[in-house]
């Protein structure tokens, strides 16, 4: 069994990034921090945020415009719940099956405590 | 850039500690310079700045020969040796004998330096504790604004928020132009702010990567058996299980871990050669 050590250091800025989007306090087509900015705040070397962004703009989530700055792309919220799924498949859906496996926990019981936690959690009040 | 050619340097003649060194250093980047102690890493700095001659070969920083201490080289460089000396001085009159020497030289960004450090700006500088000191001049020498800038341990001495703000002040002042070179055994200081490494070791230069090259050629995770067929770099127990390093032969994206690195380099530099070499 392999554990799972930290991602990359420009992916978990990415996911930070993605996170910010999905709360929404980045909203979509403002500008974000900048790579200076962003560098700071997290401590980091500003070419490892230049490589996040340039990821993330990859797959379609931010945009550079030129001389002004990177901005929240229009479509940003699908693009990162879609990536979200693909990482959140092939990394913690895995861990999450054996432990369900090795602890025979039987899969009602699994989707009646989902439906709980949804209760519990997101329910409109 | 910073270039080295050939260069050889001993303290004694007839005993070098460098012999035909060559390595390029390229502008916008943070430089990781490791080795063990007495590897030769102050040695290394010492040439660059121009307190030290090389024996044989050259370097030339940006065009310029160090050991001709132009002023003009030495306006563009600066360099924090390990233990700093301050003088009995305010902090103010510091700044008018010295900053002159700087024409890029900010006195705003001075003050702002030194008040996000916490440095106490009253009293003579020699009063200061050594943390304090250190702090009083790293702010200096990122006000110098110089396109190199050569650190020794920069954060030795320092408390843990000093660190921290350390950290953001060189996020903050590096550029593509400059050069940033940090010699240090306190990895853990530095892992995200280091984008190239350079380790040394007895008069050798090990490694010279990139950080994005090294976690292309090796994966670093931690396992409760070591896959078979793959090349350990090195091993280490763990709670989990036993921390790796190993050949990256399918493209996994890790986290370098400088720790494990420089300890696989030093123990096993055949191997790293071997999984460096190949493209």
């Amino acid at each position: 069994m392999e554990f799972r050590e930290q991602q990359a250091i420009y992916l978990q800025i990415a996911e930070y990034v993605c996170e910010q989007i999905l709360l929404k306090q980045w909203p979509l087509n403002a500008k974000v921090l900048s790579i200076r900015d962003l560098a700071v705040m997290m401590e980091v070397n500003p070419n490892t945020v230049q490589r996040a962004y340039d990821f993330l703009q990859q797959r379609e989530i931010i945009v550079n415009k030129r001389g002004v700055g990177y901005f929240v792309a229009e479509g940003a919220i699908a693009k990162v719940i879609a990536l979200r799924r693909e990482q959140f498949i092939e990394h913690e859906l895995p861990v999450f099956f054996r432990n369900v496996y090795l602890l025979k926990m039987p899969l009602e019981e699994i989707q009646a405590r989902y439906n709980q936690f949804i209760d519990d959690n997101f329910k409109e009040k | 850039m910073i270039r080295f050619d050939n260069l050889s340097f001993g303290y004694s003649r007839n005993k070098l500690l460098y012999r035909n060194l060559n390595l390029t250093i390229k502008n916008g980047s943070i430089y990781g310079l490791l080795g063990k102690n007495g590897a030769g890493k102050s040695t290394l700095l010492k040439n660059m700045a121009g307190t030290l001659f090389p024996v044989d070969g050259n370097i030339t920083i940006n065009g310029m020969q160090p050991q001709k201490r132009k002023p003009s080289f030495l306006s563009g460089i600066y360099y924090i040796p390990e233990d700093v000396y301050v003088p009995a001085l305010t902090v103010r009159k510091y700044k008018n004998l010295f900053a002159p020497f700087y024409p890029q030289f900010n006195s705003d960004s001075f003050y702002q330096y030194l008040k996000e450090l916490e440095v106490n700006v009253d009293s003579k500088l020699n009063r200061l504790s050594f943390g304090q000191q250190k702090k009083f001049v790293i702010a200096f020498a990122l006000a110098c604004n110089t396109p190199v800038l050569l650190m020794d341990e920069p954060t030795n001495g320092l408390d843990i928020p000093s660190k921290s703000q350390f950290r953001k002040l060189i996020a903050s002042v590096m550029n593509d132009d400059r050069i940033i070179l940090i010699s240090t055994h306190q990895v853990r200081d530095l892992e995200n702010m280091i984008d190239n490494i350079i380790i040394v070791d007895n008069g050798d230069i090990l490694l010279h990567e990139p950080v994005g090259n090294i976690t292309g050629k090796l994966c670093f995770k931690t396992v409760s058996e070591i896959p078979a067929g793959a090349n350990v770099l090195y091993q280490e127990r763990s709670l989990h299980g036993s921390a790796i390093v190993i050949e990256n032969t399918k493209g996994e994206d890790s986290k370098l871990n400088l720790e494990h690195l420089f300890n696989g380099i030093v123990e096993n530099p055949s191997l790293s050669k071997k999984i460096f070499e190949t493209a």
